[in-house]
């Protein structure tokens, strides 16, 4: 990755005080908390990860964003009253040992123990740019979940909105968003670690 | 796709997320897979028709309260492995002293048996089929587990997959444990360990390819 991001220290505490009560109320569907929840995350992953992959600079962003929809799609594992950061960490850590292990079993080795608290004490808001396209991955999804992630997530309509349009049922637009993301998710996996 | 557009995608329209779904989709596992276990072994085995009289004996309770409480500690375990930065802390514990109970329960019975005794104790009339059948009445709840773990997110897939195997297993072993005729702390040392060990191996040999996400 170019130096052209900035690190600020931050106070790690803060941070967790702060993005816990941004993602508690994204979880309760505050959509417009959840956005700044998951961009300022964003940051504190960047830094993370770039510094366990120094070796694949090129890699930063995509698994940033890996991350953040893997984050996304499993939400609902996150107990409010534990420690944001040990979660975040945690999933943070096993994408970065997962596609290190994928590259070669030898890096997996050297499976960095690193302190929790940690994850929160950096961010870099300039990304590079990533090499995966989600775009063009969206578009291999079949239209029962493309559809209702184009018009919902893309393009803000409502899901009343979407279901005339499609002629999908409300419910099935929903179970199409749900499961569409899913499935990005496992072709940011599978497509990622075939290169 | 820039990261702040996949952040801007992911949170447009965002709907709440369920609350304790873990909890919600392991019970519903085991609501699951505990009557099929139960339907296998009163389908096909039969509970032992002594069982009101067994239910007097020490040991009928020991069969079916060791199995017992590993299962409860692989739920336990299982639970703290779906959530990404839970610690299992001590519930580990909770499986293992189980099993040292037993050893020493039957290490202390084998010296007070006379030595034709000991074999007899050791074998019982079902060790050939006792590892198999309790396997057997594991699977559904290994499945159903299983299956509910692929929707959570364990990041330590190995460790989660023999969590579900030794909450599967100890189900597994209570439920046989009404048909079983044994009654000796030998052979619960030896087979049903062996029994209730065999899914928590499968578990561990599978968890990192099936709970991969």
């Amino acid at each position: 990755m170019e130096r052209t991001t900035r690190t600020t220290p931050f106070r790690a505490a803060e941070v967790e005080a702060e993005l816990h009560a941004l993602f508690v109320r994204g979880l309760d569907g505050d959509g417009e908390a959840y956005r700044r929840f998951l961009q300022r995350l964003s940051g504190h992953l960047r830094v993370f990860v770039a510094r366990r992959l120094f070796g694949w600079p090129d890699e930063v962003e995509d698994l940033v964003q890996e991350c953040l929809l893997a984050m996304h799609n499993q939400r609902h594992t996150y107990q409010r009253d534990q420690p944001l950061t040990a979660w975040v960490h945690a999933i943070a850590r096993y994408k970065v040992i997962d596609l290190l292990r994928a590259k070669s079993a030898r890096e997996a080795l050297h499976d960095p123990l690193d302190d929790e608290t940690a994850v929160f004490a950096e961010s870099a808001t300039e990304a590079s740019d990533a090499r995966r396209d989600v775009q063009a991955l969206l578009a291999q999804l079949p239209d029962r979940h493309r559809l209702p992630i184009v018009h919902v997530k893309l393009e803000g309509l409502s899901v009343a909105e979407t279901a005339k349009l499609t002629g999908m049922s409300e419910s099935a637009v929903k179970v199409g968003i749900h499961r569409g993301l899913k499935a990005l998710a496992a072709k940011m996996r599978s497509g990622g670690r075939k290169a | 796709m820039k990261t702040d557009d996949l952040a801007d995608l992911l949170a447009a329209q965002v709907a709440p997320a369920p609350r304790r779904a873990a909890s919600r989709r392991l019970g519903l596992a085991l609501a699951l897979g505990l009557p099929a276990a139960a339907a296998i072994m009163l389908v096909d085995y039969g509970v032992r028709r002594d069982l009101v009289q067994a239910m007097l004996w020490p040991m009928f309770w020991v069969k079916l309260l060791f199995p017992a409480c590993i299962g409860i500690a692989g739920y336990v375990m299982v639970q703290r492995l779906a959530h990404p930065g839970v610690r299992v802390r001590r519930a580990w514990l909770g499986a293992v002293l189980p099993v040292l109970a037993v050893w020493v329960l039957a290490a202390v019975g084998w010296w007070r048996m006379p030595d034709e005794a000991r074999m007899p104790a050791l074998m019982g009339q079902t060790w050939r089929t006792c590892v198999w059948s309790i396997g057997l009445m594991a699977l559904p709840v290994f499945v159903a587990v299983l299956a509910a773990l692929r929707t959570l997110a364990p990041t330590r897939p190995a460790a989660a997959g023999a969590a579900a195997g030794a909450l599967a297993g100890g189900a597994g072993a209570a439920v046989y444990a009404l048909h079983c005729p044994e009654l000796t702390a030998p052979f619960l040392a030896v087979w049903y360990v062996l029994g209730i060990a065999l899914p928590v191996a499968a578990g561990a040999l599978i968890g990192p390819r099936l709970l991969r996400w």
